[in-house]
């Protein structure tokens, strides 16, 4: 691993000055970030470490329809505090990789990296949640920017994350059985008769909400308009954990198990 | 460099670090306990899995730094002063190691888990220990030795 400075900032404040040096980059849990650091695949000058800023850290339910989640909050905390609030995302949160990498591994980290077969930005997208930042809020519909792209400038920190509590929701992730990452993953959130779905690891432009099976869950909320659904559009992620046409059968496989969890 | 403070095994020790040493290097060069094994070095095995601050954590995918000012338990903190902990014990046992290469990293996690949930099942302890992979044993007496662990917390506490 190449050499750096580490800076260890208290506040969001502090930690924006940080990264305004050349060629500093945020750590979160570094689950993602000290893998391409031990390969030499990025070369950061400074790290600015957010783990120890208090008001990015906590999960909190906010008038009953709200959980906001610190930037720095690990999956581990998601999974405990919102197992009655929310516990699609509990489930989901409980369900990232092992205990010891749900202990370092955090909200923030996830959604800044937009990891193709991620599971945050698949809830994120269904809910609608609000990403915000040390300096703007921005709509999941806004964020996602195609595999490991996002809107995030140069410099950015992701402090906060506000997903909206559906009435109805239900993950359905669908392991690669080595790196237990979601080969397919399904969000589905209602919310009155409007479902949304947010599908992780299929498409080759990564996390996207998928119209039909909105539109067609929203007019009948059952396992056969799942089953029913057409193809779905784009081009799938077609490699040798699966091929595009597998990928696009279990996105209607898990749709239709997650409209049967949910009902 | 950066300065770290931290409480080891119960020794409380300070000093300057390089800002790119991993918590598994600062451990085994720098302290010598060695009983930390890096097996992947890619945070999939578990063979270097430590406390901190009561958390288990994998130790190769963490800097020394970041464990400033918290309490880190290793396998070396986990016998007494000339006997085995009581997961140690069950492990031997329980044959639940052969080569023992995974065995630090297991009794880690092992000891987490009883931390978290003192009576798993058989089917939460397989879970728990998703990510430390064991090449020899088939895991069968590993779970069995976890659970008697748990049992025998259970009737000493109830005696
Ligand atoms: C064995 C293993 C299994 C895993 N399984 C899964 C899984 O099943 N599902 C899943 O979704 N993920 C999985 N992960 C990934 C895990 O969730 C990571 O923790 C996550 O992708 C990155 O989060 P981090 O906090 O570790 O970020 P880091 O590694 O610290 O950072 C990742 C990137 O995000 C940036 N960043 C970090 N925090 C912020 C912030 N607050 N604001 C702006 N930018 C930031 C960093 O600069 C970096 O570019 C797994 C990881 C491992 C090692
Ligand atoms: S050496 Fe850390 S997980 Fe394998
Ligand atoms: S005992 Fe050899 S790897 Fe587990």
């Amino acid at each position: 691993m190449y050499d750096f400075e580490v800076a260890r900032p208290s506040t969001i404040a502090e930690a924006a000055s940080a990264l305004s040096a050349e060629g500093a980059q945020v750590l979160g849990g570094g689950h993602t970030l000290i893998p391409t650091l031990k390969n030499r695949l990025a070369r950061p000058s400074v790290l600015v470490s957010v783990s120890r800023i208090d008001e990015m850290r906590g999960v909190r339910v906010e008038n009953e329809k709200c959980l906001c989640v610190g930037g720095a909050a690990t999956h581990a905390e998601v999974a405990s505090s919102a197992e009655e609030s929310f516990p699609a995302l509990a489930w989901l949160a409980g369900n990232i990789g092992d205990p010891a990498v749900r202990n370092r591994g955090t909200v923030g980290g996830s959604l800044a990296n937009n990891d193709p077969s991620a599971c945050y930005p698949a809830a994120a997208l269904a809910v609608g949640a609000t990403i915000e930042t040390n300096n703007r809020e921005i709509a999941a519909d806004d964020f996602f920017r195609g595999m490991f792209e996002t809107e995030l400038k140069e410099g950015e920190i992701i402090t906060k994350v506000r997903f909206p509590i559906p009435d109805a929701g239900n993950y359905q992730k669908f392991e690669q059985p080595a790196s237990r990452f979601a080969l397919v993953g399904v969000f589905l959130a209602q919310f009155g008769s409007e479902v949304r779905i947010g599908v992780t690891g299929a498409s080759e432009s990564g996390v996207f909400r998928w119209a039909d099976a909105e539109a067609a869950l929203s007019a009948d909320f059952s396992t056969e308009a799942a089953n029913g659904l057409p193809a779905a559009p784009g081009a799938m992620i077609n490699d040798l954990h699966g091929s595009g046409e597998y990928r696009a059968h279990l996105m209607k496989v898990l749709t239709a198990r997650a409209v049967a969890a949910a009902s | 460099m950066e300065f770290v403070e931290l409480i080891v095994n119960g020794r409380t020790l300070s000093g300057e670090v390089e800002g790119r040493k991993l918590l598994s290097e600062f451990l085994r060069e720098d302290l010598r306990c060695t009983g930390t094994h890096i097996g992947c070095d890619t945070s999939q095995c578990g063979a270097c899995v430590v406390h901190v601050g009561g958390k288990a954590v994998k130790s190769c995918t963490m800097f020394a730094w970041e464990a400033d000012g918290m309490e880190v338990v290793t396998i070396e903190g986990m016998a007494d002063e000339d006997s085995l902990g009581d997961i140690q014990q069950a492990f031997q046992d329980n044959h639940a190691l052969q080569c023992g290469f995974c065995t630090p990293g297991m009794v880690m996690s092992a000891a987490a888990l009883l931390d978290e949930n003192p009576d798993p099942s058989d089917a939460e302890i397989r879970d728990y220990l998703e990510g430390n992979l064991c090449r020899c044993t088939g895991y069968q007496n590993i779970v069995k030795a976890i659970r008697s662990v748990a049992e025998q917390r259970e009737s000493a506490a109830a005696a």
